[in-house]
Order: structure tokens, then sequence, then C-alpha cells
């Protein structure tokens, strides 16, 4: 179908589903919901992929450094820069578009192919609003603290690593965190920032999949696929445009 | 009462509804019925406002549903009951909290006052003590009953059960049946009931459209759509063994 169909009818439906809620208390449970399930729930793994990647990306470094020209806190300063930058901003959120999407691509796909949405809107609730307007904000919300939870263990695993192989010293390691410090605000306030328009893209275009999915269980299935297939490559595209509107 | 007028529907080149008209009796159980792929489904949503129709007027009680504001549209469907094929109950809710649902949207009372009436409603269609269970907890059957109570714990005005016999065995299909008759005596509702179940036909059809090829074939009761000489809903009548069996008795 023509791409310009679906932009057009998924501008649609972020356009009704910011409408004014039935009621209020019940949708502030839902946004402390999707607060849990979509970002509480994922920060074990998110910790776990963390750790693993700064530990990978200590070891890489100081393998890689031959000369001895180069100082040792390069190890520690590499692995903050690669960090904060990049590391925890988008490849998390290229992992939480493949956990976080498949499951509201499916969640509401299911919901459609068993009437549930038609169950909502005869009973006169706005189902976008009902339904996807809390994922969007929750995930909005939650995955910037996700990916400070990220940063924070990947220097830690960076810190195991440097402890476990000795192929820095701790204390290199830290020094090479802590120095040239006058941007890292900048950075983190980059970082966090393209996290959330990641949250906003990855949830929003997995709640279009699902939501307008026809057929029947095979059709979830092929729609959660697209969720996050789209939601990687749009998130790619998006931190290329990002990053070359803040870092140039 | 609900009357649909001149009501066409297409979807892209194909054109489902052609020229419906039909008025669906207040506190009668009103009967869609057809075969599969005659339109009846499409009718209905329709009728609830799921699909905008291409021409004609949906009349609750002179209210014209597709040209109506938001929020007067929203306003009729909180008026409005729906009984869905597979029940449509919200997987993440107990059957207690599903019957709840419309009251926790819609209304300001007390979630005490909201418990007692979907305890009410529950009990209205037995299943009282199911409560506490997930839908996926509870057979097809007692799923159906808990999609009826929810439908009827905001007192609608109109009910529309689409297919409310699929898949239950004959048994409970009486019962199910039963219930949509005395629960839209009890309110006084507008029900509308697609079915292509002739067992339910002679047990609730006050009030019956056959639907062929799209259009308004045939109306009548129970009782004349036993006798009538349409070919095309004798065909459909007498379709199954038995039916051809108490065909030949009477005559």
């Amino acid at each position: 179908m023509n791409i310009f169909y679906h932009i057009g009818r998924y501008t649609q439906m972020l356009g009704q589903m910011f409408s004014k809620p039935e009621k209020f208390s019940v949708y502030w449970s839902r946004l402390m919901d999707e607060i849990v399930q979509l970002g509480i729930k994922s920060i074990g793994i998110v910790i776990l992929m963390s750790a693993f990647m700064g530990m990978v990306i200590v070891i890489q470094t100081a393998t890689a450094i031959d000369s001895p020209l180069i100082p040792a806190y390069t190890v520690g300063f590499t692995t903050k820069q690669s960090i904060l930058l990049e590391f925890s901003p988008t490849i998390i959120s290229l992992i939480l578009a493949g956990k976080v999407g498949s499951n509201i691509a499916s969640e509401l796909g299911s919901m459609r192919v068993t009437e549930q949405i038609d169950a909502l809107e005869i009973m006169g609730v706005n189902s976008r609003n009902f339904l996807i307007t809390p994922k969007i904000l929750g995930a909005v919300i939650i995955f910037p603290l996700v990916i400070v939870f990220s940063m924070a263990f990947a220097f830690i695993g960076g810190w195991f690593a440097c402890v476990s192989t000795e192929l820095v010293t701790v204390d290199r390691y830290l020094y090479g965190i802590e120095i040239f410090h006058d941007n890292d605000m900048m950075y983190l306030s980059y970082a966090l920032s393209k996290t959330a328009v990641f949250a906003f893209i990855m949830t929003s275009i997995s709640a279009y999949q699902g939501y307008y999915v026809k057929g029947g269980s095979l059709e979830v299935g092929k729609a959660s696929t697209r969720a996050v297939v789209y939601s990687s490559v749009l998130i790619l595209l998006f931190n290329y445009l990002i990053t070359q509107l803040v870092l140039i | 009462m609900i009357e649909v007028k001149n009501i066409d529907k297409s979807f892209g080149d194909v054109q489902i509804l052609h020229d419906i008209n039909f008025k669906f009796e207040e506190g009668k159980t009103n009967l869609i019925i057809g075969q599969s792929g005659s339109g009846k489904s499409v009718l209905t949503k329709c009728i609830v406002g799921l699909h905008e129709p291409d021409n004609g007027e949906i009349l609750y009680h002179g209210r014209n549903l597709p040209t109506m504001r938001r929020k007067e549209k929203k306003s009729i469907r909180t008026e409005i009951g729906m009984l869905f094929q597979a029940g449509a109950l919200f997987d993440s809710l107990t059957v207690e909290e599903n019957v709840m649902f419309p009251l926790t949207m819609f209304t300001k009372m007390s979630k005490k006052e909201m418990r007692a009436r979907a305890k009410f409603c529950l009990d209205r269609v037995a299943i009282l003590d199911k409560n506490k269970l997930y839908p996926a907890e509870i057979s097809g059957g007692m799923q159906k009953r808990v999609a009826i109570a929810r439908a009827i714990v905001m007192k609608p005005k109109y009910l529309f059960c689409d297919e409310p016999n699929s898949g239950l065995d004959p048994k409970t299909s009486i019962l199910i049946d039963s219930l949509i008759k005395e629960l839209t005596e009890e309110y006084k509702m507008t029900t509308v009931v697609i079915t292509h179940d002739m067992n339910s036909v002679l047990e609730i059809g006050d009030n019956i459209m056959f639907i062929y090829k799209g259009k308004n074939h045939w109306t009548g009761d129970k009782n004349s759509i036993l006798t009538t000489q349409n070919k095309e809903v004798t065909d459909f009548v007498y379709s199954s063994k038995f039916m051809k069996m108490y065909r030949e008795k009477i005559i």
C-alpha cells in the first residue's frame, strides 16, 4: 500500500490519541501500569547487557592501544564517550525496540483481532487515547531513566573488567572517566533527549502496526515483526539526524 | 427504536449493502439473518457506528447517527450494549473488572456501588461465582454470559448481539437465547441479534429481516418464516436435515 497512506493514517492516529481522557484517574493508573510494564520490567535485561558491554568495551579498547605514548586513562575516557554518546542511548534503545515494540504490536494486534478494540469503541471509549497514549507517554518518561541505569552499570562493568583483567588500573580507568568533563552534561542531555525521541518512535510505530492489524494471529505475528524492523530503522535514521543536528 | 433508511455500503469496488430499510422495534428481539457473507455483520457495524455507511440514515429514536457530532455520538454509545461473537472480554481484567469497566469509565459511582451493580448483573446471568477468574479461565458459554453482563451493566437502551450462539452447544445456546429475550423484555431494550442459527430464529425471532446478497430480501417473524413461499428464505430455513424433516411432517 502507498507509503503516503500509512503516513497519513499514522498522523491521524497520533492526532486522535491526544484528546481529553474520559476519566483522568483511569488514565493515570494506566500510565503507571505502562511505566512498570515497559520500563521497570526492562531494567533487569538492560543492566545485564550494559554491564557486559562495559566490560567488553574496556577490554577491546585496552588491547587495541599498543603505543606507549597513549596514556592508560584513554581506556576510561573512550569507554565513557562510547557509553554516553552511543552505546546506552542507541544500542539499548534498539534492544528495547525489539522487546517493547513486539510486545506493544502483539498486544494491540490481539486486541484488534479479538474485537476488544471494537468493544471499547462501542462503549464510547476513544481506544487510541485509552490504549496507545499511556504507552507512548510511559516510555518517553521512563526510558531516559532506564538509560541512566544502563550508563551506570556499563561503567561498573568496565570497572569490573579493569579489576579482573588488570589491563588498566582502576585508578587510571576512573581518571579517564572523570577528565575532560566540560561537555559531559551536554552529552548526557543529548543522550537522554535522543532516548526520549527513540522511545516515541518505537512505541508509536509499534502501536500503529498493532492497532491496524487485519486478519488473524498470523497477521499479528507479521505486525510484530514489522514493528521491530521499522522502529529499528527509524531509530537509526533519527540517531544520525539528531547527532548531525546537535554535535556538529 | 432504531430505523435504518436506504443504507448502502461498499468496500472499494465491492458493494456489500444495497438500499437497506428496516425498523428495529423497542422491547423486541429483532433478528438479522442470512447466509455467511450476505452483509449482516457489515450492516450491524454500520448501525453501531464502527463503519460509516456510504448513503442512508441510521435513526436512534429519530437521531441520525452518521451526522451526529462526536459528543452526541459518544453519548449514544453509552446507551449501547454489545455482545461480540467471541465475547471480546478484556484478557487482562477479571470477570468482575470486565463487567465494572463501563461503570469505571463513564459513571461517578463509588467502587462499592460499582461492585454491587456488577454483582447484580453477574448474578442475573448466573455466573456470580466466577467473578474473580480471568476470561481465559472460564468456558466459551460462560464468557458469553459475562459479555452479556457487561453489555447490560449500564442499563442500555439498545443491545446488539453478534452471533451469540456461535461455538456453543445446543443447551447453552438456548440458555443464552432465553437470557437475551428475558433481558430485552425486562429492560425494554431494542435488541438486535445477528444469527444464522435456526433454533435462535424460532426461539426469539420477534421481528426478522432476511438479508440476501446485501439486500433486505424478506421481513417477518418466527411464525411467518416457517410458512413463507419466498424461495431464498425457505432454502435458508430448511437447509438442515432436521428442518426438512419438520417441513415434511407439517405438510
